[in-house]
């Protein structure tokens, strides 16, 4: 028998497949969208976001109940969907950010079951391994041709990287854009490709642009960040990071931002630039990236316009996945070359533990976002805060809740003091040749009692309203229910 | 070597906030304010603040000082009273005209510090002179009383007084300055120049700090403690500054050596008044 088998039946010209609908009402109804299922949408525009609620709506209208929502993180824009719980809708919440209204309804306990918190990279290996399949994605993009290939930084409501829905576009069972910038001509250069989409929706507005920014492009006055943004300086120029090709991560927050600049004046000083700034971009660091001192940018959420309107315009200005950011699964991820990272914390503990979820208070008003990921990843890891926000201890004995484990962190920077964790001796050994003073934390957690007094304890219920999940798929603390 | 006063940091007296930690910026000397950045509805919640926090958060060694609501207003004498019991190092009368408006701020102090058994003399005080009869009276201001660690200048008012306003170039301030300043020197006392209101001007700001150390000021009155660090700066030695003063003090040690009376360095002579200049410019570079 002749091994090869001919067969030359059924050639012919590909039928083309439209995968343009009208109304997203027709693209729910040709999905057949059943209860239990789990639909997914991003956080790119922030408190911007439309697509959602759009989403929301019809299905509610459609009677389908149970539904398990897997946003890359929930903002402002969705402070009302408790009333979609409440209807029996969502059933199910994975996120990264949980705050406003909504988070507090999660924590008063309208949802029966746990929302799982997850961070960015987090999300990324639990879309990836199959511990969580999305049924549908629904993604929101600034500008899509007839195909399905799409971008964030074309039309005219441009959010910059759509990094976190690449993931949802490849893994979805099935993906639907939203776009209010539809094009006939193929979208090149495109961020999420044609073959990761099966239909395509124009829709009036995707979402408002103006609201992606989370303040990250003030210029910073405030200072108490000033100075805490200064010592940071201080200890990353005494540990001996700033060298050529060195990498770095800064948050949004006020201190975060200052650091840039302090950087930037140790950059010069050093005669040294740096190989690559990653994650959150913010104007400050395109502003570096435009002068020299950042050769790449690596994007994987655009916190403010001129990071949009970068993204588009410089070369080196490169979009990435959030699996590609942060994912423990993907051994090529990007914060695990990281030199330094900045983060912020709403309390730190004397075991260095952060929580950046709930308030002292207990009460859901953060997001996990990428801070458990860099701080593993990242050779050294800074946490700024100050030691007391408004009447309210940051460092204290116990933290509420846990995301980034404490055995992660390097080095805490207050506005009283730092404090190095006990392991990391070489950066105690680096500091001690330095100005910089290093206290323990006990004492600093005692300066902030001092001026605050022992708070009263939270005082919560057995009921369990958000699990933590480490970026591992491992859960590393329960949210309980704030007694009323 | 006297205290350091470069840098005196307001803090209105009713905002808790700032009052609570405001150590954490080493200034030179903190100022609480109960007069001009307290409204009237806040003068007496101010004054309880302050004075807690005076008796309660410890301020790390830096010095302390209150300015009070003049005696010619209905806040003043009870701003005295819980003053001079909670104690900050010093307490600054504001818009100073003449020595006896010094004077009978000090017969209070006199008899409130026997009244709570307070040491004699411990209340210091400075005054702040803010109109064209206290800038002609600077002198026996400065010389009024014993307890006057400076005067300072207040320009807003003063300025508006004589009837122009503030210019970049402080051309309207210099004879009040060099009036205060001789004065302040003549009495032994410290020299402290007005605020400065624009915070976001750094450049101007820096420019104003260069200017009033070339008079002679030992510091200036802030608003913000983002203006610390230009202030501290200027008033640091140049590292070239430090060399030549270190030259300047071995010569001196080697002509003692040596039983010279005559001592050279590089051909120029070294008289007293250089020898302290070069002893006040190691000091500063020491402190910083």
């Amino acid at each position: 028998m002749d091994k090869y088998k001919i067969d030359y039946k059924d050639k012919g010209k590909i039928k083309r497949k439209n995968k343009v609908r009208e109304d997203l009402e027709k693209v729910i109804d040709e999905l057949e969208i059943k209860d239990s299922m789990t639909i997914s949408f991003h956080h790119h525009f922030r408190n911007g976001d439309l697509v959602g609620d759009m989403v929301m709506k019809i299905l509610e209208n459609k009677g389908i109940k149970n539904l398990t929502i897997f946003p890359s993180s929930l903002t402002s824009a969705h402070d009302h969907f408790g009333q979609y719980i409440k209807s029996g809708l969502i059933g199910r919440i994975c996120t990264s950010g949980l705050r406003g209204k909504l988070g507090k309804d999660i924590s008063s306990g309208i949802l029966e079951e746990p929302v799982i918190i997850r961070s960015h990279g987090g999300r990324a290996r639990a879309i990836i391994s199959g511990d969580e399949k999305i049924d549908v994605a629904f993604i929101a993009a600034p500008h899509c041709d007839v195909q399905g290939n799409a971008n964030g930084f074309q039309g005219k409501s441009p959010c910059g990287s759509l990094g976190y829905a690449q993931v949802d576009a490849k893994y979805a069972d099935k993906a639907v854009i939203l776009t209010d910038d539809l094009t006939e001509e193929v979208a090149l250069p495109y961020s999420i490709p044609s073959y990761d989409i099966d239909y395509v929706v124009e829709i009036e507005n995707v979402g408002i642009k103006e609201k992606i920014m989370s303040g990250a492009t003030r210029s910073v006055t405030n200072p108490k960040e000033l100075l805490i943004a200064k010592k940071t300086a201080q200890i990353i120029e005494a540990l001996d990071i700033v060298k050529n090709n060195f990498s770095f991560q800064t948050g949004s927050g006020g201190s975060s931002l200052a650091v840039t600049k302090y950087l930037k004046e140790s950059m010069i000083k050093k005669n040294v630039v740096a190989d690559f700034a990653l994650g959150g971009i913010t104007g400050h660091i395109v502003k570096l990236h435009e002068e020299g001192f950042i050769k790449k940018l690596m994007d994987v959420q655009s916190f403010d316009l001129s990071a949009v309107s970068s993204l588009k315009e410089n070369k080196n200005h490169f979009e990435i996945d959030a699996s590609y950011y942060a994912d423990y699964s993907n051994t090529g991820n990007s914060v695990n070359r990281l030199d330094v990272v900045i983060l912020s914390a709403l309390e730190i503990d004397t075991k260095f533990n952060v929580n950046v979820i709930t308030g002292s208070d207990g009460v859901f008003r953060g997001a996990s976002g990428g801070h458990s990921d860099t701080a593993a990843g990242s050779e050294v890891c800074i946490v700024v805060a100050p030691l007391v926000r408004g009447r309210i201890a940051t460092v204290k004995e116990k933290v509420l809740n846990i995301i980034t484990p404490g055995s992660t962190i390097d080095v805490l920077v207050t506005d009283h003091g730092v404090a190095v964790n006990p392991n990391r001796i070489d950066i105690i050994d680096k500091l001690k040749e330095s100005k910089v003073k290093i206290m323990d934390i006990n004492e600093l957690k005692d300066m902030a009692e001092k001026i605050t007094g022992k708070p009263e304890k939270v005082e919560y219920t057995d009921k369990v309203v958000g699990l933590i999940e480490y970026r591992d798929g491992t859960i590393i603390d329960k949210v309980y229910q704030v007694k009323q | 070597m006297s205290k350091l006063r470069r840098t005196m940091l307001y803090v209105p007296g009713s905002k808790p906030s700032m009052i609570k930690d405001i150590y954490i910026y080493k200034p030179d000397s903190i100022m609480f304010d109960l007069e001009d950045s307290v409204s009237l509805k806040e003068k007496d919640s101010a004054r309880f603040l302050v004075s807690e926090a005076l008796q309660n958060v410890d301020y790390r060694g830096i010095e302390t000082v209150v300015r009070i609501n003049g005696l010619d207003t209905e806040f003043g004498q009870e701003d005295l009273k819980m003053m001079v019991k909670a104690q900050p190092n010093v307490i600054r009368l504001p818009k100073t005209e003449t020595a006896e408006d010094v004077e009978e701020v000090e017969r209070i102090i006199v008899e409130l510090e026997e009244e709570y058994g307070i040491e004699k003399g411990k209340t210091k005080m400075m005054a702040a002179i803010e109109s064209a009869t206290g800038v002609m009276n600077a002198m026996s201001i400065a010389k009024s009383s014993n307890r006057l660690i400076g005067i300072a200048i207040g320009a807003e008012d003063y300025v508006t007084n004589i009837k122009t306003k503030r210019t970049p170039e402080g051309t309207e301030l210099l004879f009040a300055r060099c009036q205060l300043l001789n004065a302040a020197r003549s009495a032994g006392i410290a020299a402290l120049d007005t605020v400065y209101s624009d915070v976001e001007n750094m450049e101007g700001f820096r420019k104003e700090v260069e200017h009033i150390k070339s008079l002679g000021f030992d510091g200036k009155s802030i608003i913000n403690p983002r203006q610390i660090e230009i202030v501290h700066e200027v008033f640091t030695p140049t590292v070239e500054e430090y060399e030549d003063a270190l030259q300047v003090l071995d010569a001196i040690k080697r002509a003692e050596e040596s039983g010279s009376g005559v001592i050279s360095l590089n051909g120029k002579m070294i008289d007293k008044p250089i020898v302290e200049r070069a002893r006040r410019v190691i000091e500063l570079s020491k402190i910083n």
